[in-house]
């Protein structure tokens, strides 16, 4: 594999929608379809809210009110396409340096009246790190290593 | 949680001085020799060291010359990706349900 594709992941799919419909389905009911395991907050999510503006963020509200501010949208052009960023650090915390985050386009092509692809592009992922950027600090948190870990051995484990 | 065994790479940085050898890693691309000449150990002990950390898929080693150079893996920011690459598999399969759902339900 080269450095650039294991920077970037692209996933496309087409449903049978209209692009008004798909791109509001993807906007304004984010938070239905998220994996409901990605979740920074210490309480189950009750809301994630996707503000349609340049300059919103994607946040997670808990049931307990707290809110996890984990993407700002950078384009926001509906019907056809959106940005945000990915503030979500390999430590899974919120990322807040904007040069350490990655990004996510998608863009809404209409095939037909009734039928819209979606092209997902998730890009400069190493922009985040390995993790061995913030490597002292990583070392420090008892949570990082092992969390991180977990993770780096599970993915070594199946390439064997 | 995993079902998988815990892989040398788990134990691997249990070890201080491979810790340091891996931070000093990180900064760049180093021989054995200039590794030994930041740390408080012998050359041979880095060595032993870094034939662990490799073994354990956390460094690479590439000839030049007469030397070696050792590097980070990236798999690192590979499992990040395969991470990113399971999120949006399952976010997307979700995302077609909803929007083919509201489809048929009839909405604003």
């Amino acid at each position: 594999m080269t450095q650039a594709a294991a920077t970037v992941v692209q996933r496309q799919i087409v449903v049978e929608a209209p692009i008004e419909r798909a791109f509001a389905v993807f906007t304004e009911r984010f938070g239905d379809f998220k994996p409901p395991e990605h979740n920074m907050l210490g309480v189950p999510i009750a809301q994630t809210v996707f503000e349609p503006k340049v300059g919103g963020h994607i946040y997670d509200r808990g049931v307990d009110g707290s809110e996890c501010r984990w993407a700002r949208v950078l384009v926001y052009s509906p019907p056809e396409r959106v940005v945000f960023s990915w503030d979500i650090s390999v430590q899974w915390q919120i990322e807040e340096e904007p040069d350490n985050t990655s990004e996510v386009e998608v863009r809404f092509v209409a095939e037909t009246a009734d039928r819209t692809r979606v092209e997902l592009e998730h890009r400069n992922i190493d922009r985040h790190g390995p993790g061995w950027q913030s490597i002292s600090d990583a070392i420090a948190g008892g949570d990082g290593w092992p969390l991180y870990l977990d993770r780096y051995a599970a993915l070594i484990a199946k390439e064997n | 949680m995993e079902t998988y065994q815990p892989p040398d790479g788990w134990n691997a940085l249990a070890d201080p001085t491979r810790r340091a050898i891996v931070e000093c890693l990180a900064q760049r691309a180093r021989p054995v020799g200039e590794i030994a000449e930041v740390l408080p150990v012998s050359r041979p002990a880095v060595s032993q060291h870094l034939k662990v950390l490799k073994a354990a898929g956390l460094v690479t080693d590439q000839a030049a010359g007469t030397r070696r150079i050792y590097r980070l893996n990236p798999a690192g920011v590979r499992a990040l990706r395969d991470q990113l690459d399971t999120f949006w598999s399952r976010a997307l399969a979700g995302y077609q349900e909803a929007a083919e759902q509201s489809t048929t339900e009839e909405t604003s």
